[in-house]
């Protein structure tokens, strides 16, 4: 009965995990939105900001960001001479929350195509202002659409957030790295690890579910 | 590879102009692991597909399980098990081949769902036309439904090879000299990150936005009714 004793230190890290997911989620969803909604902008300089941002961050790999956020990013401050040196929990939440946004960004873009033309043309016959059109129409119609895609990606990034063990941040992997390094006992501490990642994504899931549930309940339409 | 060569660190012009040879051999290492782990995850995919479709449910339920266990952790810590426990059981890979394997069983859950979503996606109305003509089952699933879904099953299994060439760097944990590892070695060994680091984001760059112009014109490309098999 060892493995009862490697719950400890396995549960402060799964709980640093929780909490980054959290926080990188948040992020992730803050910038989905407005890279999303800043590729549809009538305004060019934020059209290409959007699109850049979403070809970055979804075009290179999250470890290399992670890395050069946390390793790189001092060293171009140093040379305009900012202090940009980064907490390992602010890189690491960054890192996550800036890659997540960039995948969220494509979903929000794709749900906001989806609500129907007409839909737009009769608010603009109302005499809505884009801005009204867009958080009284639009956005209450595409989130729904969006949830499944949302709930995907949550679940993506409390699998990435593994990565920010490399950094030295004590979360599930890392603490894994240390109870194994100190037991010995791989096997048990790897399989007991997956399960409790495989546990947070299934409660997550579950309450993207629920969410999805209570977003979509006013549609009298079932798709 | 690291120890032959010499780089010249005085300027961070000259730095990247004598590195970019190492880290394009880096690349080359990236490329392989990128198509034996598509590979390893196109074979395990069609096994947990096959098996996610068998009629008895002891058979489907524990792969819809495994299945779901496969996407639902991180590949980090996948890549660990294996590397640390495998050989426990006597299975002693090289680092290159614990990654691509980790890459393949990742990758195989994800995989198993292009396959089904490509089967599905063929009407069933083709099915009882093919069934009406008196065609055999394999007759069937070889010349009616196999062809309409491989278009399908194409440019969705693309997307995923650009996602598992993103996922290797995480290979470097485990010793493997991919790009990404070689552009951290260069980082410990100059301490500037920056230029290293900055390039492989740049090779990454480019290397994504091929491979998205490609799957793009194969998607364009591939007749849409299906492809005749033969």
């Amino acid at each position: 009965m060892e493995w009862i004793s490697y719950l400890g230190p396995l549960w402060q890290g799964a709980w640093v995990t929780i909490q980054l997911t959290l926080y990188s989620t948040v992020l992730g969803a803050l910038l989905s939105f407005a890279a999303g909604i800043g590729k549809r902008s009538s305004i060019w300089p934020l059209r290409i900001l959007s699109a850049v941002y979403v070809e970055v961050f979804r075009g290179t790999s999250l470890l290399v960001q992670l890395f050069w956020l946390y390793f790189a990013l001092p060293l171009a401050g140093n040379a305009i001479g900012i202090d940009l040196r980064l907490d390992p929990v602010v890189a690491g939440v960054l890192a996550l929350g800036l890659n997540i946004g960039a995948y969220g960004a494509e979903v929000v873009r794709g749900g906001l195509k989806s609500v129907s033309q007409q839909q737009l043309e009769a608010a603009q016959a109302l005499n809505f202002t884009p801005r009204q059109t867009l958080w009284r129409i639009s956005l209450p119609q595409a989130i729904p659409e969006m949830l499944p895609a949302f709930g995907n990606l949550a679940v993506q990034n409390l699998k990435d957030t593994a990565l920010v063990s490399l950094i030295s941040l004590g979360d599930l992997a890392f603490r894994a790295e240390q109870v194994r390094n100190f037991t010995q006992d791989s096997a048990t501490v790897y399989t007991l690890v997956l399960l409790m990642y495989f546990g947070m994504a299934l409660v997550l899931a579950g309450m993207i579910k629920l969410l999805e549930m209570s977003v979509g309940r006013w549609r009298t339409v079932s798709r | 590879m690291l120890f032959a060569i010499a780089w010249d660190a005085s300027s961070s012009w000259s730095l990247a102009v004598s590195i970019l040879p190492i880290l394009l051999k880096g690349l080359w290492v990236t490329l392989q692991a990128t198509v034996v782990g598509f590979l390893l995850a196109m074979a395990f995919g069609l096994v947990l597909a096959g098996l996610k479709s068998v009629p008895l449910k002891i058979v489907r339920w524990p792969a819809k399980l495994v299945s779901e266990f496969l996407r639902d952790t991180p590949l980090l810590v996948q890549l660990f098990f294996l590397y640390y426990v495998l050989p426990d059981y006597g299975l002693l890979l090289p680092a290159f081949m614990t990654g691509a394997l980790a890459l393949g069983l990742q990758y195989s859950a994800y995989m198993s769902e292009v396959y089904r979503g490509g089967l599905e996606a063929v009407g069933s109305g083709q099915r009882e036309a093919a069934r009406a003509l008196n065609l055999t089952p394999v007759r069937t699933f070889t010349h009616i439904v196999l062809p309409q879904a491989v278009p399908r099953i194409i440019p969705a299994s693309g997307n995923y090879l650009v996602s598992i060439m993103k996922d290797v760097p995480v290979l470097s944990v485990v010793t493997v000299l991919e790009l990404f590892g070689v552009a951290r070695i260069i980082g410990d060994r100059t301490f500037n990150y920056l230029v290293p680091l900055s390039m492989v984001g740049a090779l990454y760059l480019i290397l994504t936005i091929l491979a998205a112009w490609a799957v793009r014109t194969l998607d364009q490309r591939l007749p849409k009714h299906g492809i005749a098999l033969r």
